[in-house]
């Protein structure tokens, strides 16, 4: 009792101290940093974790990083007129979450128009816990497995070829409408786009198809069944290997790309051209041999 | 001619004096000898370069593959490229090396070209009109009238093969009485038989309304489509085509049926795929808004609202097929649809 005593007289003598304030920030940072280091589901997480733990897990990423606009509890957030602000996640079940974080479309940072594919702001782990605990709010497609998305490797060549050639009618029928005839993207209204499926991983294209992010009517098993989205994205995979034959293919956009080269370029190259043709040439101040003669 | 005109100073030929050409400025070419070698070696250097381009076009014709087997050079082509490249370089070194040749070579003395009036001269317009005038007379046109009349008539016969060969472009209205093929305009396949099956495009499955979930999308066809060939089955497709839609039934504000009737199921609602503008089949569908728009004209229509037009050229909603299920649980239609589908005509309201 006498110790505590004295040690608070003497932090109370020196609390106005020139150092005092930097000792007290010091060991706030410490503090604040062991806590994180201590709580951090990603510093402790193992491989082994159950799924108990990583609904636990997710909760508390879920608190931090998605609450403010979809509610503590996945419940959805209205604003004060009655629109949404963020959507119910209660049956969107582990793939929708996986495709939303995996790709980096959330967290949003802000609401906008569309939400933009960027670096993932969660790492794999933290992006499996946040979908199992979302998927444990309600029913909702779970994350496809590399079997779903990808042809069996027992199929022949021409078996191979077939599917692929049946995905890809299947994709000029329900894809190409939005995102082009080559999977390219294409705009839609009021400022939205369709976004690029080329250098989207099978398992993202295969979750976004059975979840319908934003905009996009979705294509659940029971609307485009497991084995002809397979099929899709391996026309999808194909058409990425596929050199381009016919040359540049200008982000293969169509007319938009090929206009804007073919007006700028090729009749900014005429124009050049007809430019240079008709410029005047160097000219010298003296006169040829015998010329003088003629002006005299 | 008043009196006062008569003291003014007669008015002279050229108000200001024909001041001449400015004197010729030359260029190097013209005055010194090495510079005119030199352009002319520039000149044929660019021919030759051509030449040589032209057989690299020759050489890559015949040495890169292609069918099954491309070569690539950085992801394309390698044929289409080399072709591409050298036949191009060679034109360009040949127009490069012409134009090159005129600005340092050839003649480079001013010329003067005085202008003249745009009428030509009153004698060869009449000699013009009298060549006519003979023409027309010696030909007989005005004392033949079955020679006449008889070009007049290949000539008009002409417009015929203009007209068969457009009415080979789609279902034409003497076809539209038949119901029960589903042929014409008024018709499609839905109403040729009870209850025809909403199955997938390409694939040909049936639908139940239950393995749909809300904001599925599904571009389908009606059953018996792929029994088709050639152009019977593009016309028919052409008509029948359809989207179907599944929504929260509460979200659906109208639909085309008439009062008391319920043309949807559990949420599942099918609308025609053609445009009512100028008939492009639609698929940009947003869940969201429920949404559909066209690609052609951006002509948009709320799925959840009867498919009413919310944006574009179009002026009618797209058609809704009535739509149940058959006792094995599938999608179908009840009936064809009520109105024509597709672009406006002029027998439509009839």
């Amino acid at each position: 009792m006498r110790f505590l005593n004295r040690s608070a007289g003497w932090v109370s003598r020196r609390r106005r101290g020139p150092l005092a304030g930097l000792a007290v920030l010091f060991l706030a940072l410490l503090l604040t940093g062991g806590v994180y280091s201590a709580f951090s589901p990603g510093a402790s997480a193992e491989e082994t974790a159950t799924s108990a733990e990583d609904i636990a897990k997710g909760r508390e990423l879920f608190i931090v990083g998605c609450a403010y606009c979809h509610g503590s509890n996945g419940e959805g957030v209205l604003t004060q007129s009655g629109e949404q602000y963020g959507p119910p996640l209660i049956d969107v079940g582990a793939a929708s979450v996986d495709f939303q974080v995996g790709t980096g479309r959330m967290p949003l940072a802000a609401p906008t128009q569309q939400a933009m594919r960027k670096p993932p702001v969660y790492s794999e782990e933290e992006t499996r816990q946040l979908a199992a605990y979302v998927d444990s709010l309600g029913t909702g497609p779970a994350i496809p497995t590399v079997e779903d998305y990808t042809l069996p490797a027992d199929l022949t060549e021409e078996e191979r070829e077939e599917a692929i050639s049946r995905g890809g009618q299947i994709f000029l029928t329900n894809c190409t409408a939005c995102h082009n005839f080559d999977g390219s993207g294409g705009a839609m209204p009021r400022g939205g786009f369709a976004p690029t499926l080329r250098g989207v991983s099978a398992k993202h294209i295969y979750e976004a198809l059975l979840t319908g992010p934003q905009s996009m009517p979705s294509f659940s098993n029971g609307n485009l069944s497991p084995s002809e989205k397979r099929d899709v994205i391996a026309y999808l995979k194909k058409t990425e290997q596929t050199p381009a034959y016919g040359g540049a293919g200008l982000g293969n956009l169509g007319p938009v790309s090929e206009g804007l080269f073919a007006w700028l370029v090729g009749i900014g190259g005429l124009v050049g051209f007809a430019v240079w043709i008709a410029a005047h040439t160097t000219r010298s101040s003296k006169k040829p041999r015998g010329a003088a003669a003629t002006t005299e | 001619m008043s009196h006062h005109d008569e003291h003014l100073p007669a008015v002279p030929e050229e108000p200001i004096a024909n001041p001449g050409l400015p004197e010729h400025v030359y260029r190097p070419t013209d005055v010194d000898d090495r510079a005119e070698r030199r352009a002319e070696r520039q000149v044929a250097s660019l021919f030759m370069v051509s030449a040589v381009f032209t057989i690299l076009f020759l050489v890559a014709y015949f040495s890169l593959d292609i069918k099954d087997n491309w070569a690539t050079v950085g992801g394309l082509g390698a044929s289409t490229v080399a072709l591409g490249v050298f036949l191009g370089l060679a034109l360009l070194c040949i127009g490069v090396g012409i134009i090159q040749w005129a600005r340092k070579l050839m003649a480079d003395h001013e010329m003067v070209e005085m202008r003249h009036p745009a009428r030509s001269a009153d004698e060869d317009r009449e000699a013009t009109l009298a060549a006519l005038a003979d023409g027309l007379e010696e030909s007989g046109i005005g004392r033949r009238p079955l020679v006449r009349n008889s070009l007049f008539g290949a000539v008009g016969l002409l417009g015929l093969p203009a007209v068969v060969l457009l009415r080979d472009l789609g279902p034409t209205p003497s076809e539209v009485d038949d119901a029960a093929t589903g042929k014409g305009l008024k018709h499609t396949l839905w109403g040729t038989r009870p209850s025809v099956r909403v199955v997938r495009d390409v694939v040909g499955t049936p639908i139940r309304p239950g393995d749909l979930a809300i904001g599925d999308l599904v571009n389908a066809v009606p059953d018996g489509l792929f029994d088709l060939h050639g152009l019977d089955l593009q016309v028919a497709k052409s008509k029948g085509a359809v989207v179907v839609v599944k929504m929260e039934p509460s979200e659906i504000k109208s639909t085309q049926a008439p009062e008391g009737d319920n043309w949807s199921y559990e949420g599942v609602l099918v609308f025609s795929k053609i445009c009512t503008h100028v008939g492009c089949p639609i698929s940009l569908y947003e869940r969201t808004t429920h949404h559909l728009l066209c690609p052609c004209h951006q002509s948009t229509f709320d799925l959840a609202d009867s498919a009413k037009v919310v944006f574009g050229p179009a002026h009618r909603p797209l058609p809704q097929l009535p739509l149940t299920v058959d006792e094995e649980g599938y999608l179908c239609a009840r009936s064809d649809f009520v109105e024509p589908v597709g672009p406006s005509y002029w027998e439509r309201e009839k």
